[in-house]
């Protein structure tokens, strides 16, 4: 294989562009792409301060090294979600990565600030680890992100992440979350601009990213999330791109083209403020609130437990 | 070769010398899926492995969203 640009000896195929590059020009190429998406849904700009949702992943550390790399001022926020050894080894590389590239990575550990954790709010809310644990996080990163004075929340979404939550939602046709399902999310309500840059590239080309760019990530899944609707349907959607490349990436931007206008946000009506943390809510109190009340008084629960009885 | 496989970590020993896409079609992996890495690189499909070389399939699949 030769690289498309250089003729030079390719390291990676990317079968959707029907293109192979070697290391220099596929960096590049990442850069591109993501540049792209900043530009065309006018995503943020490099006078901007932004705050990246740091999980200590392939993703969130790429697009941390790739808006620096690109001239943007980011900041990252880590989310200690006490889910045993693997948030501590999530959390090491994620402060590793900052350390060695003198970033700025703001922590807030949920069990030390708020009394609970993942697996004890799964149990004790009776929600799925995944639904109690993107709950806590929204919640976090959106104050987080208000209270510092950023101008935009990055999240490391990428191609494969929005193209299985667009048929998760298109198959139980879930037209309040299609209606959300945009790269960007303007500031509204009490709730930061929210922006994915990570859009036009597939999840493996961020893993590849990474270890082009010699980022150590952490690369076990985590335990809570193993098996789950979502892993399922990036696995349909891969076999899917593996008979026809680009299908992933024409489902989601023909949606985006087509579709996304179609639907209707009814969560962009103004809603309500928690009356215990000040937070938009649809009820006295806000989702998270609600997690913290039940959750801190349980008695914690370890992932072992979780797995085995509440999933 | 040894072949290194994550979630769960394990290892295989597998005859070389062979090509990415054949030891691919043999472990029934999807492309989209992994990549392949030797020597802290990336490893393109058409390459060939020697039966001494050490080798990683790194699964890119993640569950959050």
């Amino acid at each position: 294989m030769k690289c498309k640009v250089c003729r030079g000896p390719a390291v990676i195929d990317i079968r959707r562009h029907n293109a192979n590059f070697c290391a220099d020009h596929f960096l590049k190429y990442c850069r591109d792409q993501v540049s792209k998406a900043i530009h065309e849904f006018k995503m943020a700009t490099p006078d901007e301060r932004l705050l990246i949702a740091v999980s200590g992943g392939k993703d969130s550390l790429a697009i941390w090294d790739l808006l620096g790399e690109l001239g943007y001022q980011a900041d990252g926020l880590y989310v200690g979600l006490g889910i045993g050894e693997y948030s501590e080894t999530s959390g090491r590389y994620a402060r590793d990565f900052a350390d060695k590239r003198d970033l700025k990575l703001l922590e807030i550990d949920l069990r030390s600030e708020y009394g609970y954790d993942v697996p004890t709010a799964s149990a004790a809310t009776r929600r799925v680890p995944c639904s109690a644990c993107g709950m806590s996080k929204r919640h976090l990163f959106d104050k987080a992100a208000l209270d510092g004075g950023y101008d935009a929340l990055v999240t490391g979404h990428n191609l494969d992440d929005e193209a299985a939550v667009l048929y998760g939602n298109v198959l139980r046709w879930q037209t309040d979350y299609l209606a959300r399902q945009r790269p960007v999310l303007p500031e509204r309500n009490g709730f930061p601009r929210k922006v994915k840059p990570l859009i036009r590239l597939s999840e493996r080309e961020t893993a590849a990213y990474c270890v082009l760019r010699g980022i150590d990530y952490l690369v076990e899944e985590c335990p809570m999330a193993a098996g789950n609707k979502h892993l399922a349907f990036k696995e349909s959607l891969n076999a899917a791109e593996q008979q026809s490349p680009g299908t992933k990436h024409d489902f989601y931007f023909s949606f985006l083209r087509k579709a996304a206008d179609k639907f209707i946000d009814p969560e962009a009506e103004p809603l309500g403020v928690c009356e215990r943390c000040g937070a938009p809510a649809g009820s006295e109190l806000c989702s998270f609130c609600r997690i913290v009340e039940k959750a801190s008084n349980h008695e914690p629960v370890p992932v072992e437990l979780v797995n085995r009885k509440y999933r | 070769m040894k072949v290194l496989l994550r979630n769960p970590t394990r290892e295989l020993e597998m005859r070389g010398p062979m090509s990415v896409q054949k030891l691919m079609n043999r472990l029934e992996l999807n492309r989209e899926s992994v990549l392949l890495i030797r020597d802290s690189t990336l490893v393109p499909a058409d390459a060939m492995l020697a039966d001494d070389d050490i080798v990683e399939i790194r699964p890119v699949i993640s569950g959050g969203a």
